[in-house]
């Protein structure tokens, strides 16, 4: 009996809390901030956490949103979908305006049918998923990283597009990493009905040549390779292309794009493409955010922090942009207004996925990448 | 038939370089009937030398034939001494113990070498010298076999031929048959049981730094890690030739670098190593001593 009278204590005065402190700060901007902030994954959200802390206070300090302060409501989900659901719900039952977050797309998956049903805008700095821009199911869902296809759909645009073949070879290397990457490459090709796929296999890592696979290129026809997989392989390959006396070109990815792979490969290694991720090493935003960051906190940023910076201000700024925290109005400024970030100045597009953020192309030139313009 | 033609020289090189490394096993396996596993990493540490001293020389600007010659040499001596030594520090102390022992031994020097490597020098890949340079007379045939491949057959080929004959016609190569026949009996007889052990490590050593050399120039990179998986290749080789038998391991080497080779081109690269297994249990199922070995008392 008096644990009941206890537990019921408690619960009335937590209402209480709950109802002076919405009423506290109604005329607040809430931003919610959602993702591992403990456990194994903390070090892939906490980042993000920090990058909001820097930009609220940075527009705080500037007189806020349309006049109103902004607040941070920081949740955590552990990475874990079953919880990120509580995490939603939490959030929403506090009142929040937009989120961001969630870090890894399980969780983020998990938790937007409960912000679609709120009406509430999420934005993710990290979570890569293709299908959660691209399925069409969570118009609420915007993110500021490119999603894990965006970088094969980079190179067979390039390919098709920019240096025109029709004929092209996939290979990778067995591995997670390359052969989801040439899986994507070759779906596509296929649906560009510009090209085709005229050889798909993978190679085995570590053998002691590849010949009969180059020589299988050769007999495919192909105009060009697209390689799925790191550096090793890559320039084995590549230096048993050329010794076959084969000079198609080559063109891989971010695993590549390394500057082992222009050591070991050599002058075998000159006219290579490979796709990586943008250099933002040159936009003043980026380097103030990192010099922000380690001036709180003493330390380099970790994971996504730019991403998470870019995505707290381009949520911020489509609210001030709309003058409102109402869902279809924040959605309609995010793809109509532009807004300068650490990873370029980024609006997004009709199924959410930043535009201007995401890979380039670069190829070997004497001996070092360069990008291609 | 050009394609063919093309696959079927892809799977001569890769044979050879299986069959050079192959024959390290299967000498050592004929006469003291022990899996070396470290022979793998002996053919890493060849290519290390090889690539130290070239890279020294080329600094000094030597000329190419004589730093092919000195790191040749230099990796044949130094691996050859690795092999002496992990021969009687690792294995001669277990000569008595049961089988299983020196192979778990063998085991363990193939990691320690592994790990020895990567920390004295680098987890990285390098990149391995160009050691061959491409023969103008090969220029029109280069897209078939290039001057590397070529120079590939023809030292597997020596070495084979050049093993041979020192197993049938040399003093050391009389011990070793006797000691591969009985070694108790041999010892009776006076021979010194010990020195030809120690001597088949030392050729098959200095066969496997050959092997290193001319891989590593094939492929043009080095790393700690590259004697694991050619090992195992090489491994299969002798098995599937016969293991104890040298032109088994040649045969053996080939079998499976063709069998690859043909699999990679007519089938799909996914399955080679699929296609390379399933050869060799095959072939076990029928010839349990493999393909030219001795179906005697069986070892281990």
């Amino acid at each position: 009996m008096k644990t009941r009278m206890r537990g019921s204590i408690v619960a009335v005065s937590i209402g209480l809390m709950l109802g002076l402190g919405g009423a506290a700060y109604a005329d607040t901007i809430k931003l919610g901030v959602a993702g591992p902030h403990s456990g194994d994954l903390a070090s892939y959200g906490i980042p993000t956490v920090k990058a909001a802390e820097l930009v609220v206070k940075k527009i705080n300090a500037n007189g806020g949103v349309n006049g109103k302060q902004v607040e941070l409501l920081i949740e955590d989900d552990v990475c874990k979908p079953e919880i990120a659901t509580n995490t939603a719900t939490k959030l929403i039952s506090d009142g929040v305006d937009v989120v961001l977050g969630h870090i890894c797309s399980g969780a983020t998956k998990a938790a937007l049918p409960i912000y679609k049903n709120a009406g509430i805008v999420v934005m993710s700095p990290s979570a890569t998923n293709p299908a959660l821009t691209q399925s069409g199911d969570y118009p609420n869902f915007y993110r500021t990283i490119a999603s894990d296809d965006a970088q094969a759909r980079k190179e067979v645009d390039f390919a098709i597009d920019v240096l025109g073949f029709k004929k092209i070879a996939v290979l990778h290397d067995k591995g997670d990493y390359g052969k989801g990457l040439a899986e994507f490459a070759r779906q596509f090709i296929e649906e560009s009905k510009k090209a085709e796929v005229v050889l798909y296999e993978g190679v085995t890592p570590g053998a002691v040549d590849y010949s009969a696979v180059v020589q299988k290129i050769r007999r495919s026809g192909a105009e060009a390779v697209i390689f799925g997989g790191y550096h090793p392989e890559a320039s084995k390959v590549v230096s048993q292309m050329r010794k076959k006396r084969m000079k198609i070109t080559f063109i891989s990815d971010d695993g590549v794009k390394d500057d082992t792979f222009i050591k070991v490969a050599g002058k075998d290694a000159e006219g290579v493409y490979a796709s990586g991720p943008q250099d933002n090493s040159k936009n003043p935003l980026s380097n103030s955010a990192i010099a922000d960051h380690k001036a709180a906190y003493n330390e380099d940023p970790g994971a996504f922090f730019e991403n998470a910076y870019a995505a707290a201000l381009a949520l911020l700024n489509a609210i001030e942009q709309a003058d409102s925290t109402e869902y279809e109005a924040i959605r309609k400024a995010l793809q109509e207004h532009k807004t300068m970030t650490p990873v370029g100045n980024i609006n997004f597009d009709s199924k959410g996925d930043a535009v201007g953020v995401g890979f380039a192309m670069y190829q070997v030139k004497n001996g070092q990448y360069v990008e291609v313009k | 038939m050009e394609y063919f033609i093309e696959l079927f020289f892809s799977g001569l090189t890769r044979g050879s370089i299986y069959a050079l490394i192959a024959l390290g096993y299967t000498m050592v396996y004929g006469i003291i009937g022990l899996i070396n596993f470290a022979h793998g990493d002996i053919y890493m540490i060849g290519a290390f030398t090889a690539f130290i001293i070239a890279t020294a020389l080329s600094i000094f600007g030597f000329p190419l034939l004589s730093i092919v010659i000195l790191a040749a040499l230099a990796a044949v001596i130094w691996s050859s001494a690795y092999g002496y030594t992990i021969e009687k520090l690792a294995y001669k102390p277990l000569r008595h113990a049961p089988r299983l022992s020196p192979l778990i031994s063998a085991i363990g020097m193939s990691i320690f070498l592994q790990n020895y490597v990567l920390l004295a020098q680098t987890s990285d890949f390098l990149a391995f010298p160009e050691l061959i340079p491409d023969l103008e007379f090969m220029e029109p045939v280069a897209h078939v076999v290039g001057t590397t491949d070529l120079v590939i057959l023809v030292t597997t080929a020596m070495a084979m031929l050049g093993l041979t004959l020192i197993i049938k016609f040399t003093r050391i190569g009389k011990a070793m048959r006797a000691t591969a026949q009985d070694r108790t009996m041999a010892m009776l007889v006076g021979i010194n049981v010990d020195r030809v052990i120690s001597m088949t490590f030392i050729i098959g050593s200095a066969l496997a730094a050959i092997g290193g050399i001319l891989i590593a120039s094939h492929i043009g990179q080095i790393n700690f890690y590259i004697g694991f998986i050619a090992g195992i290749k090489a491994f299969t080789a002798a098995v599937l030739g016969g293991i104890g038998s040298i032109p088994g391991a040649v045969l053996g080497g080939f079998v499976l670098g063709l069998t690859e080779s043909f699999a990679t081109g007519y089938v799909s690269s996914d399955y080679e190593d699929v296609f390379a297994f399933a050869l060799l249990v095959t072939i076990l199922i029928f010839k349990p001593s493999g393909l030219l070995g001795r179906s005697d008392i069986q070892k281990v």
